[in-house]
């Protein structure tokens, strides 16, 4: 029988990423992947013959050190990438874009006064974003753990904190807990900028524009990184970094196996306590390693991996009420030919479909009750513009996000009910962009729950839990598992679920990593 | 969900819902209570006492006496995964426990705070029943969850439970016709037929266990509702000639603390319904380390519990022998007769009748165990208030256990 | 011309607590009150014959004892009673009956949900240690986080130790009570959905959130950690209704020599040099005063008050943005007999209490989205109480005055400007509602006074109607309260201050605000403190 150091579960990006820090170390580690693509909700699939597409269709805050520690210049990640313009779009033409980065952007389609408006907000986000940014990619203390290196931490932020001066400090305090909305409507008076820069507080969570205290720090979590919040899609697409992952990975030695669905972690009691051994895959194969690493989400980790009768009882209850529903649906087109969007010359950016953060709001209302909206919002790529072999030549792929769509759906996600949803959201580009329909080869459609099947995510949720205060930091997923290590010795995590999150970023990697090798 | 009694409430009773729950023996325990002295227990009106409190711990003492515990709690757990959920749930080894047979645990928070304690009935491979004082439907509920093999069934108003206790409660079971009531050894549980089921020797719907709350020789009797007035009946006939007799809580409070038994909401808070922190308490510090079984690879609060245990907790339950005669009710303690250092409270005292002592149990911080230790009294003679300080001589044994107790067949009294 | 040594803008209970603490101090004070009776929104007035309403705010649960020992107020009136429990009327006809006796109460539970009825315990002592923290914040000054100040660090620092005396574990649900929807913190207790509609309710009252915006876990806190005679969570009834309280403590400002002028409403705010100097009343009349207090909310002080070229820069931004968002509405119901509720029993323990026609979590929500889309509420919530059942002073005997508290109702309608018949039909709505659970409701009906935010806004002059003086989410609690760096109740001006409800702790009849400012006052002109900083209670 092998014996591994180290193995881990699931071959997402932070899964690849973890394993090749370790490996870098000189563990052995075995790297377990149960679908058979790499990449997990970055892999990219055919959805339709000849078309290709990804869960996640581009790339803002992946982490530059990672990249850098990673070498993945070298196995063929071409970083740092051009970013898209952000377009707000609008049924007339009349669009708010935004190009550029940050602080620098260019913004068209508004007021003199919001432009201005714009550049102060974001010099004053810029600020916010720089305080937080060291701390993505760091351990966050246990609140009452004592060492040096923890009050470190704490004394760190705070002292940050201070530094921003009165002013900056006091509005850091308020603003991080605000409604978009209200972050909005202090700012700005153009409906449509409002909505566009409302959304990368809300996309993926279970919030609208009026939801207050966490939309803010999401925002200022996604601004993170040499994008600004601007996002872009390789040359290579994301196929390439999750290849460059994959290379990096097999470079340093990790061992890679897919179609290996783990079935269950191995975990060994004596009077000593419990203790992890490994894993036993679906097949029944019991594989051994010192440790076991899962970058699964936190409840399918502890509650069917690891097994409730191995926990503690609050503990697991903690893991049971995570919030962890998904509201993101995935739309994937096949088209003919390039999609033509009223006013604007190519479809080469995200354009985010909602008028008007009310828009969002309302669209939001619907999915409280297990509903979706008929007036669906969305943000929209055609990532074959960018990276060309998604598609056959002259041919497209449009992927969309659509926002609000329940994980449970009233009445459950019958093939009806997805048609019908697929239907309303090609109805809903289509305003924008009106001869779409006739280029459809194919369509498809994913829900939370479809993403949940194919992904092994639960909920279906992009970030294996929601961003939302309490379950970020160091109560990400909880308390007890927050610094990667679990209350099973031997058992960490890798996550989305854990600090700092979700999103093609890579901290939860390089920070479970960090800790195991401590 | 109301009980077949409350029905009996005339429908046109405005306060209907306010009044308190009757238990299955109500209409003969409402008939023996001469005083009228009624408290409630988990929503059902329960007696305080029946006549006279000390008269009642004396039956249970030298004769025989019925306890309604009909509002204590009564969970079904059961399915395959029922052992599993148990034993992580309890700090005791549930596998070890028989079938037919009882024991007492208690049960912590991944805090090793605890929660309650109670006992659980084996009745089957994958069938337990557990009683407690209050209510645990909800820690239950979640300790149970990820468990799918498992049904928990609140059987709390479903089942008509009397304890029988004193010395000549075995006797008056014999009368009342128990073939081999008498073999019953302590914490085991054996099944009898009782009423219309006589013909039918499979159907045994009274089941025994010889558990009790007293210090002394007693059983528990557990029925169906509607047997539950029969069973009364055939009790207090057979009981007749030993001077059988109700008590309520009064008594049983003398009766425990003679006995050293941990009364919640007296010695100990449920972990749960604590607002403070350092007001709940441990296994450790009630003296329960026995409960505690850490060759267990897991069990809920397992690490904290183990901390604990090697840091000694800070306070620990004691037994006090008292000076004097005066009951140490609500007394602080003190390492030195000035009264300047403070070490500690008692949280049950009496004046025993029998073994003519003042007893109490006490926290006391457990690095003062070995030194001395002060109970300032406070008394009232004819209104007027007094008080002294006393010396308190720590005690390892139960100030009440007679052989009687644990001997099986039951010594004749 | 009389100049005083303070001004106080607002004869609500916050701004009469401030000037009754002036004046215990020895200040000359004068209260300057717009309407011709005092109070606020802690009113008691007879707007039909015979019955009095307190037209605004109904209950008092927050109001600090200390501040009612201190101030006498019993010897000046005020007589509180606490309420005995309260129904909660589903969607679909249930009821369930609340009691202050444990048994009783657990029994009445069981009935719905045995699993609810011993998860109450658990929920009953987790909200009580939430709360018994947050009331040690109530009668002090939030520190500014962002000063050096040894008396901002001290605090500061006393502020984290409380916290990090909670450990881990506490340190952890108390982040996520504070930021999490209420209907996400109960589903961690309950498993029946009246139970948790029922327990959700104080979440949304007065607040523009629904159950479902994370938020409004805190305002049901807000709610329930008030207290009468230290049982937390309980509620109590003014006798001779809520003016009592402002008439009582008017009558301490009145022993200790203050003054008050009704009809009084203040135009502007007078400064020059930069420091507040008086104030100019709407006749024109000029007060002059040493120092000027103002007890209007933010919004209004800084953008009605004021000139916006008094202010330095930036303030006049930040009190337009400051969040005061009207949603709730109220009617008040005179009644010829004590109505009678569907499935609830006659009789006089049940009906001394609140009636909540809460629905559901989801019909709550929904009641939320109507008011997002500028609508009131198709299917409204409402919070009531029969103060008359066990006060005689409020009604003529054997006749009733019910009160109704409803939400949502905006402040501003989609399709333009309330009107007298819009009005009527948000009140229609109401009876509506009660009369489904209460049949023949209807044709006991004497007299009726519905108080839309426009309406309550128009008279009382909480901007927008809103009963907090503003939103009570974290960007505006305790040191964001009303705006960053002016939490200590000293405003921009010099010699100006602030003791409303937009100050820390917020909205709800305590006197903690008009407390806490009067110490900060009274440090300033460096006089002896008269003003209690703990609650009586050790907790």
């Amino acid at each position: 029988m092998q014996h591994y150091d180290t193995i881990i579960i699931g071959a997402g990006h932070n899964g690849l990423i973890c394993a090749t820090y370790l490996a870098k170390k000189g563990q052995r580690v075995l790297l377990l992947e149960a679908s058979e693509t790499l990449g997990g909700l970055a892999a990219t699939r055919e959805f339709h013959p000849g078309f290709k597409a990804a869960v996640a269709h581009t790339v803002s805050h992946f982490s530059a050190k990672v990249a850098r520690d990673l070498n993945l210049t070298a196995h063929g990640f071409d970083s740092p990438m051009v970013p898209m313009p952000t377009v707000g779009l609008n049924a007339a033409g009349e669009h708010v874009v935004l190009t550029g980065i940050g602080v620098d952007a260019e913004i068209i389609g508004v007021s003199a006064e919001d432009a201005a408006s714009y550049r102060q907000y974001r010099q004053l986000l810029q600020r916010f974003v720089e305080l937080l940014e060291p701390f993505w990619l760091k351990t966050m203390p246990r609140v009452g753990d004592t060492r040096w290196s923890s009050l470190l931490t704490f004394a760190q932020l705070g002292l940050k904190m201070r530094l921003l001066g009165k002013q900056d400090m006091g509005e850091f305090m308020r603003l991080a807990m605000l409604p978009a909305r209200d972050l909005m409507d202090e700012n700005f008076d153009s409906e449509l900028l409002k909505a566009v820069l409302s959304w990368d507080g809300l996309i993926g969570s279970k919030m609208a524009p009026r939801s207050p205290n966490a939309s803010v720090l999401t925002l200022l979590y996604r601004m993170s990184g040499e994008l600004g919040g601007a996002h872009a899609i390789p040359s290579g697409g994301i196929e390439s970094l999750v290849q460059a992952l994959y290379s990096a990975a097999t470079a340093s030695g990790v061992e890679v196996k897919i179609g290996a669905r783990v079935g269950r972690i191995l975990i060994q009691g004596n009077s000593d306590g419990l203790k992890t051994t490994g894993v036993e895959l679906a097949d029944g194969e019991q594989i051994n390693a010192a440790r076991v690493v899962s970058s699964t989400d936190p409840q399918r980790t502890f509650l069917e991996l690891v097994g409730v009768e191995n926990l503690e009882i609050e503990f697991t209850n903690r893991i049971r009420r995570l919030r962890c529903d998904g509201y993101v649906a995935k739309l994937h087109l096949a088209l003919d030919g390039l999609p033509n969007f009223t006013g604007l010359a190519k479809p080469d950016g995200r354009m985010i479909i909602a008028v008007d953060m009310d828009a969002i709001e309302f669209a939001f209302d619907d999915a409280k009750y297990g509903g979706y909206s008929q007036q669906p919002v969305m943000e929209i790529v055609v990532p074959s513009l960018r990276h060309e072999s998604l598609a056959p030549e002259g041919k497209h792929v449009l992927s969309a996000h659509v926002m609000y769509v329940p994980y449970k759906l009233k009445g459950g996600w019958t093939e009806d009910a997805r048609a019908a949803l697929c239907q309303r959201v090609i109805d809903t580009v289509a305003v924008y962009a009106p001869q779409i329909k006739a280029q459809i080869l194919h369509s498809e459609l994913l829900t939370p729950q479809d993403l949940e099947q194919t992904h092994q995510v639960t909920g279906g949720h992009w970030h294996h839990g929601e961003l939302s205060v309490d379950q970020m930091l160091m109560m990400r997923p909880t308390y007890e598992a927050a610094q990667y290590s679990t209350p099973i010795p031997g058992l960490y995590l890798c996550g989305a679920g854990s600090h700092p999150g979700g999103g093609l970023m890579g901290g939860p990697g390089h920070n479970a990593a960090r800790k195991i090798l401590e | 969900m109301n009980t077949d009694n409350n029905a009996k409430v005339p429908a046109a009773d405005p306060f209907a819902d306010e009044r308190l729950k009757r238990t299955h023996f109500y209409p003969r325990a409402a008939q023996l209570n001469i005083r009228d002295a009624w408290s409630a227990w988990n929503g059902y009106k329960f007696a305080d006492y029946y006549y006279d409190a000390e008269y009642e711990y004396f039956c249970v003492r030298n004769g025989c006496a019925t306890y309604d515990i009909c509002p204590m709690q009564k969970y079904f757990i059961s399915g395959a995964d029922a052992e599993t959920m148990l034993n992580r749930m309890v700090s005791r080894d549930i596998t070890k426990l028989n079938l037919n047979r009882v024991t007492y645990l208690c049960w912590c928070t991944d805090a090793g705070r605890m929660v309650d304690d109670g006992t659980v009935f084996r009745l089957g491979a994958d069938k337990f029943m557990l009683t407690c004082g209050s209510p645990s439907l909800a820690w239950l509920r979640k300790s149970a969850f990820g468990f799918n093999k498992l049904s928990i069934i609140d059987m709390s108003d479903e089942i008509a439970a009397l304890s029988f206790q004193g010395p000549t409660s075995c006797e008056v079971l014999k009368q009342m016709g128990l073939e081999g009531i008498d073999s019953l050894k302590p914490f085991n549980i054996i099944h009898f037929p009782f009423g219309d089921s006589g013909g039918n020797r499979d159907d045994k719907p009274l089941m025994v266990s010889r558990t009790g709350f007293t210090g002394d020789l007693g059983y528990e009797l557990w029925i169906k509702p509607e047997l539950a007035l029969d069973l009364w009946d055939a009790l207090y006939a057979a009981g007749e000639n030993y001077g059988i007799q109700p008590f309520g809580e009064a008594a049983t409070n003398m009766a425990r603390l003679e006995a050293g038994f941990i009364m919640p909401g007296m010695e100990f808070n449920e972990a749960l319904k604590t607002i403070h922190f350092q007001h709940d308490h441990s296994p450790f510090e009630l003296g329960l380390g026995w409960l505690v079984d850490f060759k267990k690879p897991h069990f809920n609060g397992r690490k904290a519990l183990l901390k604990e245990r090697d840091a000694r907790p800070e306070y620990t339950l004691v037994k006090l022998d008292i000076e004097g005669n005066k009951p140490a009710e609500e007394s602080h303690l003190y390492s030195d007769k000035r009264c300047n250092h403070e070490i500690g409270y008692v949280t049950s005292a009496m004046w025993s009748p029998v073994v003519k002592a003042n007893i109490a149990l006490a926290m006391v911080k457990t690095k003062y165990l070995q030194g001395d230790i002060w109970a300032e009294i406070y008394y009232v003679k004819e209104l007027r208030h007094y008080s002294k300080t006393v010396r308190c001589t720590l005690q390892d044994k139960p100030f009440w256990a007679p052989a009687r107790t644990r001997a099986t067949p039951p010594l004749a009294y | 011309m009389k100049n005083y040594d303070a001004i106080i803008i607002g004869a609500g209970h916050n701004g009469l607590t401030n000037a009754a603490y002036l004046a215990k101090a020895g200040l000359e004070v004068l209260v300057v009150e717009k309407n011709d009776y005092i109070g606020g929104a802690a009113a008691s007035r007879e707007m039909h014959d015979g019955w009095v309403y307190s037209s605004c705010s109904y209950v008092c649960s927050l109001m600090r004892q200390t501040i009612h020992r201190d101030l006498n107020l019993t010897r000046h009136g005020l007589l509180l009673v606490p309420y005995l429990g309260s129904l909660c009327f589903g969607d679909k006809g249930e009821v369930l009956i609340s009691y202050t006796d444990p048994e009783v109460e657990y029994n009445a539970l069981r009935r719905h949900s045995p699993h609810d009825a011993d998860a109450m315990f658990r929920f009953h002592t987790d909200l009580g240690r939430y709360a018994q923290l947050i009331r040690k914040t109530l009668l002090r000054t939030p520190p500014d986080p962002t000063s050096w100040r040894p008396r901002d660090i001290k605090e500061l620092l006393w502020l984290a130790k409380e916290f990090w005396a909670l450990g881990e574990r506490e340190l952890y649900e108390y982040i996520r009570f504070f930021t999490m929807s209420a209907a996400d913190f109960l589903e961690d207790y309950f498993e029946n959905d009246l139970i948790k509609a029922s327990m959700a309710s104080p979440g949304i009252i007065g607040t523009a959130l629904g159950v479902q915006s994370p938020g409004s876990a805190y305002i049901l806190l807000h709610h329930v950690m008030g207290d009468v005679d230290g049982n937390i969570g309980a509620w109590g009834l003014a006798r001779g209704g809520m003016g009592a309280v402002s008439s009582a403590i008017a009558g301490a400002l009145q022993e200790h020599g203050g003054e008050i002028r009704c009809n009084a409403g203040v135009k502007q705010i007078l400064v020059e040099n930069r420091q507040a100097v008086g104030v100019m009343l709407e006749n024109g009349e000029e007060l002059h005063a040493g120092i000027v207090v103002s007890n209007l909310d933010a919004k209004r002080t800084f953008t009605q008050c004021m000139d916006k070229n008094d202010l330095p820069e930036g303030i006049y931004e930040k009190a337009k943005n400051f969040k005061i968002r009207g949603s709730s509405g109220k009617v008040n119901i005179a009644l010829s007999a004590l109505p009678k509720f569907t499935g609830v029993p006659e009789n006089h323990y049940i009906n001394r209490g609140g009636q909540v026609f809460a629905g559901s979590l989801e019909s709550m929500e929904r009641a939320y989205d109507c008011w997002k889309h500028g609508r009131w509420s198709d299917d409204p919530f409402i919070e009531s109480v029969i103060p008359s059942a066990w006060d005689p002073t409020v009604a003529p005997p054997g006749k009733h005055w019910m009160s109704n508290f409803v939400q949502y109702c905006p402040s501003k309608l989609a399709n333009g400007p309330w009107t007298p018949e819009q009005r009527d039909q948000f009140g229609q709505s109401v009876i509506d509602k009660i009369e489904r659970y209460s049949p023949g409701f209807k044709d006991l009906i004497v007299h009726m006074e519905v108080r839309t935010p426009f309406d309550i806004e128009a008279e009382i002059g909480l901007t927008e109607g809103n009963i907090f003086q503003g939103e009570l989410t974290i960007d505006q609690l305790l040191f964001n309260r009303p705006f960053p760096g002016y939490a200590q109740y000293r405003m921009p001006i010099k010699n100006m201050y602030m003791c409303g409800s937009s100050t820390h702790p917020g909205g709800g009849v305590s006197s903690a605000c008009g407390a806490n400012a009067a110490r900060e006052i009274l440090m300033d002109l460096k006089r002896s403190n008269t003003v209690p900083e703990d609650d009586c209670y050790d907790e």
